[in-house]
């Protein structure tokens, strides 16, 4: 902003010179848009702003976070949530849009599970909220199917070798989450303090459940 | 800009309201979840060119060809409402709210 200033000799001469505002290019052109749909009556201003809101403040990966900390201490809710995801995480007042279809895969020991969009960026909304920029870069979208061990090892992620890596494919229709595996030591944490440890990248599957110390374990 | 979180998940406000518009106008009925995610996966594949990120800048583009496809918000409109919200910040002193009504051209 500061470059805007300085070019012209005329800008010293008080409050009443055309010292206006500037929009960036993409700024104008949204305010276009949406002025536009506006006025022909498809979409509400204030129902706008409370979209943004609430992806801004309310969802995000906490929301899956409480889902795997009731799977771990309630194996009855586990396994509703491994059979048929939607009505399992609707049982504690999550869900919604871009998460009509949920499908939870369990890592184990013999197996680790990722998530990833080949196609776009396609993601569990309602229990991870928006994506982060790596998930829509298209190196992560090629490699995570190419090469899953490499971008583990990027995440920091080191998997014996005896560990099989399925990776999942999120579309529009059906959208993944990983349950992780649950970090030793924490047999006697609440789940509230289980849910502290649940990462948006272990939900991914591009990372672990943290250890109670506040560490990755391996 | 330190504090690591709560973080938003836009890099700027009209990524927020990209996002918003693409919501509101499938909860609209203007289009499905997956011809949204086919549209943007074509955007993101450039003919000719090598595949890009999905980023909202992608969303823009592919809401601007839906509407046109779908004939709700044509190109030369759109042009026109762009340089009208330009006219209305250079009329708009710093500081104060940028209002489409200060265009001083009234096009609008």
């Amino acid at each position: 902003m500061a470059h805007d200033h300085g070019h012209s000799a005329p800008h010293h001469h008080g409050g009443d010179h055309d010292h206006g505002s500037d929009l960036a290019p993409v700024e104008a052109r949204v305010r276009a848009l949406e002025s536009l749909l506006v006025e022909k009556g498809y979409v509400d201003p204030a129902a706008l702003d409370a979209l943004v809101e609430m992806y801004e403040t309310k969802v995000g990966p906490h929301l899956g976070a409480r889902v795997v900390a009731r799977a771990w201490v309630d194996p009855a809710y586990r396994e509703r949530l491994l059979a048929d995801a939607t009505p399992a995480i609707a049982e504690l007042g999550i869900g919604g849009r871009g998460g009509e279809h949920m499908v939870v895969v369990e890592n184990t020991p013999e197996t680790h599970n990722m998530v990833v969009c080949t196609l776009c960026s396609c993601y569990p909304w309602p229990v991870l909220g928006l994506p982060p920029v790596w998930y829509k870069a298209p190196a992560y979208r090629a490699r995570a199917v190419i090469d899953p061990r490499g971008v583990l090892e990027e995440f920091g992620v080191a998997l014996p070798a005896t560990t099989r890596i399925a990776v999942w494919d999120s579309t529009a229709e059906t959208r993944f989450m990983v349950l992780p595996m649950r970090p030793a030591g924490t047999e006697g944490l609440t789940e509230e303090a289980l849910a502290s440890l649940v990462t948006r990248d272990a939900m991914i599957g591009t990372g672990l459940a943290l250890a109670p110390g506040g560490k990755s374990k391996p | 800009m330190t504090a690591p979180e709560p973080q938003s998940p836009f890099a700027a406000p009209w990524e927020a309201q990209v996002f918003a518009l693409v919501v509101a106008l499938q909860e609209a009925g203007l289009f499905t979840w997956s011809e949204w995610a086919d549209a943007l996966g074509r955007t993101i594949r450039p003919e000719g060119e090598g595949e890009q990120a999905a980023d909202y800048g992608c969303w823009l583009q592919t809401l601007e060809r839906l509407l046109a496809e779908r004939g709700v918000a044509d190109a030369a409109r759109l042009d026109a409402l762009t340089a009208a919200w330009q006219r209305a910040a250079h009329a708009t002193p710093h500081g104060q709210p940028i209002l489409l009504a200060n265009d001083p051209a009234g096009a609008a």
